[in-house]
């Protein structure tokens, strides 16, 4: 049986801003919960050449495992959990500009 | 301190100049991100993980007062009212947006400061002993030295595209503050029946293979140095390995070709270069040396400190640990801690900046010093002046007395920042200042340098810890390699690994414990750790981190 394939979410930093930002159905937004959840590899594979397509608006895109358990796409790992977040010194970047 | 030649400010406005459009032309879409990144990267602009982060130079760590000022506006006003000292006499921006940048650029320009050669494969931002010019113990102010080769090799046509980047560091003194052996090319300055020469060591570096750097010349003329550097670089740039970026430092090179080797081909290259330098650059050299005379020392009486050190035991303390001997009668070196306990390391608020800014000016004839180990330095104070000067710097949590000791911890941004980093540096740091302050030990415990990093890259020196700790990526959870007995001194050391790491619970007890073992097999006070370490080797120190295995290896 081939190896069921991880949920997976594009995400990326967004030109002008340098901040994380997810892929959604239609766009970008700037929360993973938003961030359309990719349960086929080719069907991933094609929405990461799209994203990486939109130059003049994101940097660096890649597909970050998501853990879905829960319903609402959650980081799998801990990188992507600062990424969501922001640094755990000071309150600064998303747990904070979100709110 | 040096000044920009018109020469100086034309060459960075007209980089600055050109970055702008370079950005302009990014934003418009003319340039994709694979063609813009090694442009921003040569202007000091890296993309990290929730933001763009702008380093910028501090040349041999030097600054005024001026120059600290428009450091705090920065930080102010396009980042978040603070900034990040690193481990290379750099400032670190962690928030700027791409379209300031060049406003950030022109800003510095005003001030005669920027980020060029911050980053990519070129010879970076030119380090020195902070102490450099003050300290008691030093042969010649090595910042002349660093400035002369900071203007060789910027820009440097030949030296724009190397196999990897590369790290130059000075020192004027025997006991080394600058970590020359842990860099490409260290430089000391000797002086041999009264003429001033250079030792150079070559192939140091920390990073995931980490060598102490080699002699290559024991003592080199004082003219020889340009054509002698560049002969370096130059052989290096042309067998360097570009096949590996990890195997591309010249620490491998000298490892895999031989230091004889090496040294045959630079002397090689050496007559070919040196006819090349008329000695326009010695010419030059003495017109920088002008530029570093040391300030007009004044004479006064040292009263008003001997009274504050008899009567306030925080002044005491704060001067016990935070002043080093200056060469002038009557003055010290401050050293003001960035490292308030749970404060994250190397970081200053705009308000911090120019309280410092404020006091160097006012006490500390305009000059301020960033050191590797990420504080601030007022390199030239009259001892009558360290009451005043403690009493502002308490006011604005900057009154720290820590220098040397536990809490004061050399930390990398690590992955709170980072996008290379694979565990976090900056709460552990936190940590273990916090738990070390509350047990109120480390002034019993004396010297002892924790550094870290969050990644094998080593940008926090763990290697060179007496305790070096090391975040890791087991897994998919943060774990925390712990290394002993590094010294980043003269007498420089690589730590050796302890054994299997700890998780980000269990590392803060882990160091508690280590500690412990230092404070009971210590023969007396005066013994630091490292010499602790240096007497019983790793035993002691290993069943103090692996209770279990030691109870199952009495069993």
């Amino acid at each position: 049986m081939p190896k069921p394939y991880t949920p997976k979410v594009v995400t990326a930093n967004h030109l002008l801003a340098g901040d994380v930002i997810y892929q959604t159905r239609d766009g970008w937004s700037r929360q993973l919960a938003d961030a359309e959840v990719l349960t086929d590899e080719a069907h991933a594979d094609l929405r990461l050449i799209e994203a990486a397509q939109q130059t003049g608006e994101v940097v660096g895109a890649y597909l970050a495992d998501v853990d879905t358990s829960r319903g609402a796409p959650a980081p799998a790992h801990f990188r992507e959990a600062f990424r969501a977040k922001g640094p755990s010194n000071y309150a600064h970047g998303k747990q904070t500009e979100l709110n | 301190m040096y000044t920009y030649t018109d020469f100086d400010a034309a060459f960075v406005a007209e980089r600055n100049r050109q970055f702008r459009a370079q950005v302009e032309r990014r934003i418009d879409g003319s340039l994709t991100e694979d063609e813009f990144k090694p442009l921003r990267l040569m202007n000091g602009l890296y993309l990290q993980l929730h933001a763009y982060m702008l380093r910028v130079a501090i040349p041999y760590g030097t600054l005024s007062s001026r120059q600290m000022d428009q450091l705090a506006y920065l930080a102010e006003k396009w980042d978040k009212g603070y900034g990040h000292f690193t481990t290379r006499q750099n400032i670190q921006y962690n928030w700027p947006e791409l379209r300031d940048v060049p406003d950030m650029l022109d800003a510095l320009g005003e001030v005669q400061m920027h980020a060029i050669q911050t980053s990519g494969n070129t010879i970076r931002n030119v380090t020195a002993d902070h102490f450099a010019g003050a300290a008691a113990d030093e042969v010649a102010d090595p910042r002349p030295v660093a400035e002369l080769v900071r203007q060789w090799s910027t820009d440097h046509p030949e030296f724009q595209s190397m196999p990897r980047k590369f790290k130059v560091a000075v020192t004027g003194a025997e006991n080394d503050r600058a970590v020359i052996r842990a860099h490409d090319i260290g430089l000391r300055i000797v002086e041999r029946d009264g003429v001033i020469g250079y030792e150079v060591l070559v192939g140091g570096g920390l990073g995931r293979t980490p060598m102490i750097g080699k002699v290559i010349h024991d003592f080199l003329p004082e003219e020889d140095l340009l054509p002698y550097l560049e002969s370096v670089v130059s052989v290096w740039n042309q067998i360097g390995r570009r096949d590996n970026k990890y195997k591309a430092r010249i620490k491998i090179t000298v490892h895999e070709v031989g230091l004889d080797e090496i040294r045959r081909l630079v002397e090689e290259r050496f007559a070919l270069v040196k006819p090349l330098f008329t000695g326009v650059d010695q010419d030059h050299f003495a017109s920088i040396k002008a530029q570093f005379e040391a300030p007009d020392f004044v004479q006064k009486s040292v009263g008003p400190f001997n009274q504050a050190y008899n009567d306030d035991p925080v002044f005491r303390a704060w001067a016990d640990t935070n002043l080093t001997a200056h060469r002038a009668e009557g003055y010290s070196i401050v050293s003001i801690s960035l490292k308030a306990h749970g404060a994250t390391p190397g970081d200053a608020t705009a308000e911090q900046m120019r309280v410092m800014a404020d006091l160097a000016r006012q006490y500390g004839h305009d000059e301020l010093r960033i050191s590797h180990e990420q504080n601030v330095i007022l390199p030239h104070v009259h001892r009558a002046d360290l009451p005043a000067i403690h009493a502002k710097l308490k006011e604005h949590g900057l009154a720290t007395a820590n220098i040397n000791l536990i809490s004061d911890i050399i930390a990398c941004p690590g992955m709170d920042y980072c996008a290379l980093a694979t565990a976090r540096s900056i709460p552990i740091a936190q940590e273990i200042a916090t738990r070390f302050d509350d047990l109120k030990l480390e002034h019993d415990i004396g010297e002892l340098k924790i550094k870290i990093s969050g990644c094998i890259n080593a940008c926090g020196h763990h290697h060179v810890g007496h305790i070096g700790i090391l975040g890791l990526d087991r897994a998919g959870v943060e774990n925390y390699q712990i290394t002993l007995g590094g010294d980043h001194t003269q007498t420089a050391a690589i730590g050796e690994r302890a054994g299997p790491g700890f998780s980000a619970e269990a590392i803060v007890p882990a160091i508690e414990r280590l500690v412990e073992a230092y404070l009971e097999h210590r023969t007396e006070k005066s013994e630091t750790f490292l010499q602790t370490y240096r007497r019983t080797g790793m035993a002691p120190f290993k069943a103090a981190l692996y209770p279990e295995s030691k109870a199952v290896a009495a069993e």
